[in-house]
């Protein structure tokens, strides 16, 4: 705790590599792009390596500063991606394009975390495993219930059906199905680009890491470490739970809404919105080393790429993967491994993230 | 009515074999104290092995159901061994979970390249057709798999009870230190959990498959998840409890398949669980533990 004190500058200076690692990065892909070295498949990559850094940042706010376990965090994804298609949908060419992708990201962050709050009251008061089974119970609903979901409008307003599309009811002349169950939503402008999906990457991330130091955070770490210490010096846990669960929400519904402009047609299914995806961002956070906003991100980019670099191997590409994994979380927290590395001078790299993200610095 | 019954003994049949993975979610987590998310891609090894000795080698089946045992109680252990002892001591618990993220793709994606992505159709294990019982017209596999948890159940029970290893298991879920203090081998006792656990999802494997004759490489990972909530519904490190779990949840299932919605299904058992959580947050049997200052 006497450390908190004297790191502020260790903190701050942290939190300065992690904007410069980012914004070097998307220095780099501009020279990249504007020098031509950039191949499509690799131009394609960049708003998804964007939307999973994001989503990385969002799940290290649960898991690794509020030290709760979400296996479900592709739910508020997907809850942030229909509502910010919707709204695009519904709204496409009644304001300038960019006016109305702004507002539907924002509508994509409010709604998700509208239902982060929402799950948050009961679902906070659990601990350990069994939240982290409830998140993963909410993440399949949603997805579910998207699934069976009909909406339409015509003139006379919006129509809801939970069976068919022909239940709807609709205006033949004025009608227009804009969600259609399990197609889901077709014909979403293709807004998201590089730029906005960096400008949204850098917004969360200043609002991570200035929660991090704020007083607001500090509680929440404290939560984190010993959740009884911290009620006994006034710490309201379910306030502060909340606010970290609320705000980790919203920012999955902002990369939900970059998702949903990032393709023609937006569909629940498991591979996009279920648990393996929730699971994916949950190895980004771990690998990245847990806490440590930069950590995740350089993991999300690192796990995203590894698949499509491997794209050669065919169908030995998952294979690889899957032991590149095993032999990566091996390495790094057997305790047999690290003393090695100790004992030959290699772990102070680990040692050092690690440390850092015991203080829950950037 | 009597389809009323009939969904019923339906839900029956499927939460048994739920109630079989669900015991080895549960006995892994109350003992090693970690969520092996490989146990659901166990049984969909136990189902290939079965399926390769059985339909491809002509074997019988009673040669192949055994072979699938042994197969998955040496792969459960050899797992246990390689990826998640060297973890155990590690400074997050978290560690341990991705690793067995990470070996369940690899088991899924290994299957894939041996198997092909293209169902299989599995040759039911079960010689006989449907019962006759009174209007009821049950099928075989319900009849085998509601009988063989039921004695899975009674006989893990009586083992755990009247043992020596099955008393050392009990000891190591209270407390692992104190346990290894008594003399137990506590590397030896998880060894064996897991042991117990792959071979009892190597059965859930063939039951499951010779109920639902689709087999594909991802075959497990639904049932497994479904497992998952079935030994947190009961209170997780309980036995009764998955078993529990596992029924009612195969009977909310059906019913709500066969009642509400066939599509929504999966959100009806899971909106049971979280309210069941709600009341009980620690499942129906789960022990709560005080918390020491």
């Amino acid at each position: 705790m006497k450390k908190y004190l004297t790191t502020q500058d260790a903190a701050s200076r942290n939190d300065f590599m992690t904007y410069g690692m980012v914004l070097a990065a998307f220095i780099i892909v501009q020279i990249l792009s504007a020098t031509g070295l950039l191949n499509s498949q690799m131009k394609g990559l960049l708003v998804p390596l964007c939307i999973y850094s994001i989503m990385a940042i969002s799940l290290n706010l649960v898991v690794g500063i509020l030290g709760e376990l979400s296996i479900g965090h592709a739910g508020f994804m997907c809850v942030g991606a229909f509502a910010a298609a919707f709204f695009s949908k519904c709204t496409d060419g009644a304001m300038p394009d960019i006016l109305r992708f702004i507002i539907a990201i924002i509508i994509g962050g409010i709604v998700a975390g509208i239902f982060g709050f929402l799950i948050g009251i009961p679902v906070l008061r659990l601990n350990g495993d069994y939240l982290a089974i409830v998140t993963l119970a909410f993440g399949e609903i949603i997805k579910n219930v998207i699934n069976v979901l009909y909406i339409g409008r015509d003139a006379n307003g919006f129509h809801i059906s939970a069976s068919s599309a022909n239940n709807l009811g609709l205006d033949a002349a004025t009608g227009e199905i804009i969600v259609n169950g399990p197609q889901g939503i077709t014909g979403t402008p293709k807004d998201s680009t590089f730029l906005i999906a960096m400008i949204v990457l850098i917004i969360c991330l200043v609002v991570v890491l200035n929660l991090i130091h704020s007083r607001d955070g500090r509680a929440i770490m404290a939560i984190r470490d010993n959740h009884i210490a911290a009620e006994s010096v006034g710490i309201h846990l379910t306030k502060y739970k909340l606010t970290a669960f609320t705000i980790s929400a919203v920012i999955a519904g902002f990369a939900g809404a970059l998702y949903a402009h990032n393709l023609a047609s937006l569909i629940a299914t498991p591979a996009r919105f279920g648990y393996n995806m929730s699971i994916m961002f949950l190895v980004f956070v771990v690998l990245g080393g847990i806490g440590s906003t930069r950590g995740a991100i350089i993991a999300a980019v690192i796990l995203t790429l590894i698949p499509e670099v491997l794209r050669f191997l065919a169908n030995y590409r998952m294979l690889i993967y899957s032991i590149v994994l095993i032999v990566i979380m091996l390495i790094n927290w057997s305790q047999r491994s690290r003393a090695w590395m100790e004992q030959h001078k290699l772990g102070r790299f680990i040692y050092k993230k690690k440390s850092k993200a015991k203080e829950g610095g950037a | 009515m009597v389809s009323f019954f009939t969904n019923l003994i339906n839900g029956l049949s499927l939460g048994s074999i739920y109630a079989i993975i669900a015991i080895g979610y549960t006995m892994v987590y109350g003992i090693a104290r970690m969520l092996n998310f490989a146990h659901g891609d166990i049984i969909m090894i136990g189902a290939f092995v079965s399926y390769t000795a059985i339909s491809s080698m002509g074997l019988p089946t009673p040669l192949g159901v055994i072979g699938a045992i042994v197969a998955c109680t040496v792969l459960g252990v050899v797992i246990e061994k390689i990826a998640y002892k060297p973890l155990r001591k590690a400074a997050s618990p978290l560690a341990v979970l991705i690793t067995a993220i990470g070996v369940s793709y690899f088991l899924q994606n290994s299957a894939l390249l041996i198997f092909g992505s293209d169902p299989k159709m599995y040759k039911s294990v079960v010689p006989f057709q449907n019962v006759q019982i009174g209007p009821f017209l049950i099928p075989g596999t319900t009849i085998v798999s509601i009988a063989v948890s039921i004695i899975l159940v009674a006989a893990l029970q009586a083992f755990i009870n009247n043992t020596k290893p099955g008393q050392a298991m009990l000891a190591c879920s209270q407390d692992r230190d104190a346990a290894s203090l008594m003399g137990i081998s506590v590397n030896g006792t998880i060894t064996l959990t897991f042991a117990i656990g792959s071979a009892m999802a190597a059965i859930a494997g063939v039951l499951l498959c010779s109920a639902y004759p689709s087999l594909s490489p991802t075959t497990g990972a639904m049932p497994g998840i479904k497992a998952f909530v079935a030994a947190v519904f009961g209170g997780i490190g309980s036995i009764p409890g998955a078993m529990i779990g596992g029924l009612v949840l195969g009977v909310i299932e059906i019913l709500g398949r066969a009642y509400i919605s066939s599509q929504l299904s999966d959100a009806i058992v899971f909106s049971v669980l979280i309210i069941v959580l709600l009341f009980k947050p620690t499942g129906l049997f789960g022990k709560v533990i005080q918390e020491k200052v």
